[in-house]
Order: structure tokens, then sequence, then C-alpha cells
């Protein structure tokens, strides 16, 4: 059963220094709550694992918390580098990151075999790519009844997979609605999980083919509504395309992104705390 | 729009906009794109809104059969899913639509590309010490092998289109000739390369990109000079046909919608 629990509560207790961690989200449903929660706690050392990371991992990568990160594509989407990534692998700022780098479907696979507790993927890819030459962890089997060569890679299996969804019920079950991404293997794939929700409600209401997430398959649930933004949730919220743009200037150079990091997350309590700093700081600007 | 072009003689039209036409008009009624954010995207819309109405497009965030009504500005925008004929996860767009074979063309933009339609989307310099971090695969190598065709849409310069690249990201046709087809992969790769001064197609035999259509106003000189590699000229060069008012009339329409909505007239991936 999930714990129905504040995100500081959530974060201290199932994120642990070290740790490998999913916070997934496919444009859509991206948890940014849960990961200025993650950076206000103070976490170090974690392997980030993410098909598209964007500015919350732009933002984890900055503040230290990161070792290694395992990807596929990464930028602002729509507006073009993420700054900080960029300035660790190319600079080694804060500090060196170790990256291994995929495809999209080298990364979707390996979250169903995680979720289908298999040892690895197998896929029809990466044929013709360099990325085999520089990821050791892309490798090639032979098919046992064709002899076809085929592309194997690990299985992602996260300690920990963080999601935004758009609700949860009072026992904690969860729907999923919209692009979907690879919410739903992310959380099957990881030891623990962390749900922040935009609604809790008493009946979930969801037709029988909806994607539910019951709530014995799910760590904890965690009311953060918008917990999403600047990301969006389809019923809930839309994505404030300004403040991807507006996060390009402020994370080119390290001291303007240290300082907005301070006043805006660090120096916040929670989500709630950091949307009425945002407020004010984007009404200074204007 | 008032300044849409009224007469086949005026050039009443921006070089990313014939680009934009020319990419368009390739994609035929009924097709099923996989369409990559950005250039591709803005192109296979216009599609969608001209020529060829039945034309599915799929986006690699699981929307399939998307109808937006303003250009998505990233590759999961909300206007897909609310328009779509269906969402599905994105392991399922990969397993299923993808390596399942139902693609028709995969439509895809590009950092850089070679002489053999090879792309780059990785890094600038040496991968251990890039000179450029850049975003990285995403869905462009499953889709440059999968698809049944690719197109493929960048504009054109020196640093864009190089003898060599730093890193394949994609497959092309590697190093020529029948490399692909030894090399296993099942699709028949980039059947043409649309910039913003012509169209480049591979050589039928040595698989190398050649300069088969030049825009209108546009010399050979210049498309060579903005080529890294002895960019080789087709002997039977066509001027690509003009954007008829109707495909540019559409397009500065979606356009200025998209850009009435975001801010902004088009988007990266992610």
């Amino acid at each position: 059963m999930a714990n129905i629990t504040p995100l500081r509560d959530a974060v201290a207790s199932l994120v642990r220094d070290g740790d490998t961690v999913a916070l997934e989200g496919f444009t859509h449903l991206i948890p940014h709550a849960a990961g200025h929660e993650i950076v206000r706690q103070g976490r170090r050392d974690l392997t980030l694992v993410r098909m598209t990371p964007d500015l919350i991992y732009d933002q984890l990568i900055g503040m230290g918390c990161a070792t290694k990160l395992i990807f596929s594509w990464g930028g602002n989407p729509g507006v073009g580098s993420l700054h900080r990534f960029r300035d660790a692998v190319e600079q080694g700022w804060p500090h060196r990151l170790e990256t291994e780098e995929h495809s999209h479907a080298g990364m979707a696979n390996a979250y169903v075999a995680g979720a289908s507790n298999l040892p690895f993927a197998l896929l029809r890819g990466y044929t013709g790519s360099d990325l085999p030459k520089v990821n050791p962890n892309i490798r090639f089997v032979e098919c046992p009844f064709t002899g076809e060569r085929l592309a194997a890679i690990p299985s992602v299996r996260p300690d920990v997979t963080v999601i935004h969804a758009q609700k949860a019920d009072r026992r904690g079950n969860v729907l999923i609605w919209g692009i979907l991404g690879v919410q739903k293997e992310a959380v099957l794939a990881a030891k623990r999980s962390i749900v922040t929700v935009e609604e809790i409600v008493d009946d979930l209401e969801a037709p029988t083919n909806a994607c539910v997430l019951p709530t014995w398959a799910v760590s904890a649930v965690c009311h953060v509504p918008g917990g999403a933004y600047p990301s969006y949730a389809q019923g809930y919220s839309e994505r404030d395309n300004s403040f991807y743009k507006a996060w390009d200037p402020i994370a080119r150079s390290r001291e303007t992104f240290q300082a907005w990091m301070r006043r805006h997350v660090l120096d916040t309590d929670d989500f709630a705390g950091f949307r009425r700093v945002l407020a004010e700081s984007m009404k200074e600007a204007v | 729009m008032s300044t849409a072009q009224t007469t086949a003689e005026s050039q009443d039209f921006t070089a990313t906009e014939i680009m934009t036409v020319a990419a368009s008009r390739l994609l035929k009624n009924g097709t099923v794109c996989f369409v990559g954010i950005g250039l591709p995207s803005t192109a296979a819309n216009l599609a969608r809104l001209t020529h060829a109405p039945d034309v599915v497009l799929i986006y690699e965030s699981g929307p399939i059969g998307a109808k937006p009504t303003v250009l998505p500005l990233s590759i999961g925008d909300g206007d897909l899913a609310l328009t779509a004929d269906t969402v599905v996860g994105t392991p399922e767009i990969f397993r299923y639509w993808l390596q399942g074979g139902r693609i028709d063309v995969g439509f895809l933009g590009a950092a850089q590309v070679d002489r053999f339609a090879n792309i780059n989307t990785t890094v600038i310099g040496p991968y251990d010490a890039p000179k450029v971090r850049l975003p990285g695969a995403g869905g462009a190598p499953e889709i440059a092998s999968q698809a049944k065709e690719v197109f493929i849409v960048l504009k054109q310069s020196p640093k864009a289109f190089v003898g060599k690249l730093p890193f394949i990201t994609s497959a092309g046709y590697l190093d020529g000739g029948d490399a692909r087809a030894k090399a296993g992969i099942p699709g028949a790769g980039p059947t043409a390369v649309i910039t913003d001064l012509g169209i480049l197609t591979p050589d039928p035999v040595t698989k190398e990109l050649t300069l088969t259509s030049i825009h209108p106003g546009v010399t050979v000189e210049q498309v060579k000079a903005a080529t890294g590699w002895d960019l080789k000229i087709s002997p039977e060069l066509k001027t690509t046909e003009i954007p008829d008012a109707g495909a540019l009339a559409a397009l500065r329409d979606l356009q200025a919608r998209t850009a009435a909505a975001h801010g902004q007239a088009g988007g990266g991936e992610g």
C-alpha cells in the first residue's frame, strides 16, 4: 500500500545518497517538485536515469547531486542546450559527470525489461550508429532461432522512480492519462517509487483500460498540485513555454544559476514556496 | 496572410519557406510518418494541411495520428495528445509501431550530415572531450534504420554538411555503396535531404549525396560553398518548383497561429 505522505517525508525516507534514481516524464508530467526536494535535501552521488533529461536534471546536475547520467536525449525542448549538463560534460563543473548514452528505443526497452524482471533488453537497434563504440553497455547477441544479430542493453532497475500523475484516490491508487511516456514501466522497474499527484479524490472514475498504478505497486503518493511545473499535467495545467525560454539565460552562467537555485529552491520550504518566490522574481523581471 | 504571393513568377518567399514547402511536398497522402520535432514537424503538418490530409503523423512521445492546430514546441506538447487518434506509451511506439515495420517515412532533422547522409546529433569534437555536446540520439537511430525510407531536412552550411562526421548517431548509407544493406539495416535509408538551397538525393550506386534540385535564385557555387565536401551536381539538375500560393499561405497561417500560441514558431525535441 502506498503511504499518502508529504513530499518532504517521501524523499527523506525513499531517496538515498548513491541511489540510482529515475525522475521520468516525456515532456508531460515531469516531477519538478520532487526534483527540487531532492536538491533541498542535498542528496549526493546519484545515478540519474531518464530518457529526456531537461530542466530538472540540469538543476540536479548543476547542484552537484549526480555523478552519473543514463539518458538518450538531453536538451531544453524547443529552446536549445542544457547549459549545466553541458558544463558538467565539457568542463567537469561542479564535478565530472559520467554519462551512459542510449537511444530512446534502447531506454524504453530497458525500462520494459526492468519492469519484466529481465536482465537485459533486446531490440533491433543501434545498427550503424557509433553509440555502441562509446557505450560498453550496448552489446549484440545472436538470436538462438534465426542467428540474427540483435542489440542488447542492461535493464534499467532504479532504486527509486519518481513520477507525477493526475490523480490518486485515498487508498493511493494512481491514474495517469495523456502522454504516458515510460511512467508506468519506470515505476514497475524500480524497487521504490514516489508519485506526486495533482489531486486526491474519493473515486478515480477510471475507465477499464486506463493507465492505473495500483496502490500496492507504489511506495508513496504525495499531493503536490502543479508539481510538474513548468512541465504540465493534461487536464490541469499547460506547459509554461516561457519558463523553458527563461531558463536558458539563468543556466548559462554558473553564478546566475547558483543564485537562482539558492533563492528559489534552497531558501524555500517546499514547492508552494518555490512557486511563490518564482512569481515574485518574475514580477521583478518585468 | 497578405504577404502570400499571387503570381507564379514572383519569388516572394524565404529560403526557409521553400525548404519547408519542398520537404512537405515529398510526403504523399496516406503516408504513415514518424515525425521529428522542429523543421520535420513543420513540413509534415504543412503536408497534412495542404495536399496530404490523410497523412498519419506519429510522434515518439506516443501520439498516433496527431493533428495539432499549432506546431508543437516540444515532442510531448498536449495538443499532440488531444488531437491524436490514440496515445500509447513510449515503449509501444518504438516496439510495435516502428520496430514492427509500420512506418513509411521517418522525417528527421540533424545537426550535421555527411556525404553518405549519416546523421550526427551527439557531439562536435571527440566524444570524451567534446567541443560541443549536442542533445544526443533521441529516437533517431532506430527511425533512420527502421522506417521504410527517411527524409532529412536541415539548413545547409559547411558546419552542418561535413565530409566526415565526428560521430555517427544515426545511419545513412555508412561508407556508401552497399554498406548499409551489408550492415543488415532494414529500411531503404535517406532518399532525400532537403535544405534551404536545394534537394540532395543519394546516387543510385555510390549512395553519395548529389544535388539534384536547386531552389530558384540559388547558384550551384552557393550550394558548393555551403557544403564541406566536393559536392557532386546531377547532370540533370532541376530547379525546385516554387511554393504555390496555397501552400505558402497555409505555412504562414500555421506559423502565425503557432507564434500567437507560443510566442515562437518552431520547436526542438524532448
